[in-house]
């Protein structure tokens, strides 16, 4: 269990998350990269760069 | 068989294909290139590499550098090089003689501008390095024409003075994804949109379309052009047939397995896997 960095809600991880995975915020709708999973944590997740895609 | 995937962020498709090599009994060996060093030496300890990067430009040079420690990959970095770029690509299909919408490429606002007024009105101008529909212009008369230019010139970085010019293929709403591994078009989708552009990153809705020789066939030839290995493509029903428009080197397939129902990460990693067996 974690905070959103954006709106403090609880943030809380599903069994086989990875690092580096993108999560949704429940609350705020913030895109959030997880970089700790114990302890667990999150960031912002990045803005997307000019060379990001397919 | 020791696997490794390059990739920075963990999007669904990636969560998708690490599910599926654990499945396997695969461990992986992540490699996050934001964490990379690389000083032309150690080779990492895996058979194949995965390819995952959301950046290009991070892609390009990290599997260059990867296969040039001994490593194989996919895709090859010769396929990322030339999807990468939308000029190289149509070179690649030109050269292959694979159907695509009449291309232009100028260096200059000048040369840039006759070469549109010669395309006739209206056509895309799109940034030769980029993804998910973003930047591209469509270019309805001169006055636009003219503007675009200007502004792509003088606020853009350099690489938005190689101007890539495509006239505009009325598509009827809707562009066909086709998914390619190896020698086999698994799977294909109709992108539909009210916007001229139906990327799923945009908002187009994905439906289910059947995979026929027309499809097969040109989705292969434009693989085969770029390299081949694990590709989406991207094509445009005209009156003449379809053409292809881009082909994609890290496809994203969320939203095409269920519409689909074919199990798109299970079949990318059975090709990884079989690469190096």
């Amino acid at each position: 269990m974690t905070e959103c960095p954006v709106c403090g809600a609880e943030i809380s991880f599903a069994a086989g998350t990875v690092i580096g995975e993108l999560l949704e915020c429940g609350d705020c709708g913030s895109e959030l990269e997880v970089t700790g999973l114990d302890p667990a944590a999150v960031t912002e997740a990045p803005e997307t760069e000019e060379d990001w895609g397919e | 068989m020791k696997v490794g995937l390059l990739h920075s962020l963990i999007r669904k498709e990636e969560k998708l294909l690490i599910e599926e090599f654990q499945a396997r009994g695969i461990s992986l060996q992540m490699i996050d290139d934001r964490k990379l060093v690389f000083d032309l030496e150690p080779i990492p300890n895996v058979d194949v590499v995965l390819e995952r990067s959301i950046n290009h430009s991070r892609s390009l040079y990290g599997l260059q550098l990867l296969e040039t420690a001994g490593v194989h990959c996919v895709n090859s970095a010769k396929v990322a090089s030339i999807c990468g770029d939308k000029i190289l690509t149509s070179v690649a299909l030109k050269k292959a003689g694979v159907k695509q919408p009449p291309v232009r490429v100028a260096f200059t606002e000048d040369s840039a501008l006759a070469a549109i007024e010669e395309l006739g009105y209206p056509v895309v101008l799109k940034p030769a390095v980029g993804s998910w529909g973003r930047l591209l212009s469509k270019v309805n008369d001169r006055e636009s024409a003219e503007a675009i230019l200007e502004h792509k010139s003088v606020l853009g970085s350099y690489h938005h003075s190689i101007f890539y010019i495509q006239k505009f293929v009325e598509k009827k709403g809707r562009d066909i994804r086709s998914f390619v591994i190896g020698d086999r078009c698994i799977a294909a989708i109709y992108r539909s949109s009210e916007h001229w552009i139906t990327n799923t990153a945009r908002g187009a809705v994905a439906t289910g379309c059947e995979v026929d020789t027309h499809i097969s066939d040109i989705s292969l030839a434009a693989a085969a052009a770029v390299g081949g290995g694990v590709l989406a493509v991207d094509l445009f029903e005209t009156s003449d047939g379809l053409c292809v428009n881009e082909v994609n080197y890290t496809m994203e397939f969320r939203n095409s397995i269920e519409t689909t129902g074919v199990n798109i990460p299970a079949q990318v990693v059975d090709y990884v896997l079989e690469s190096r067996s």
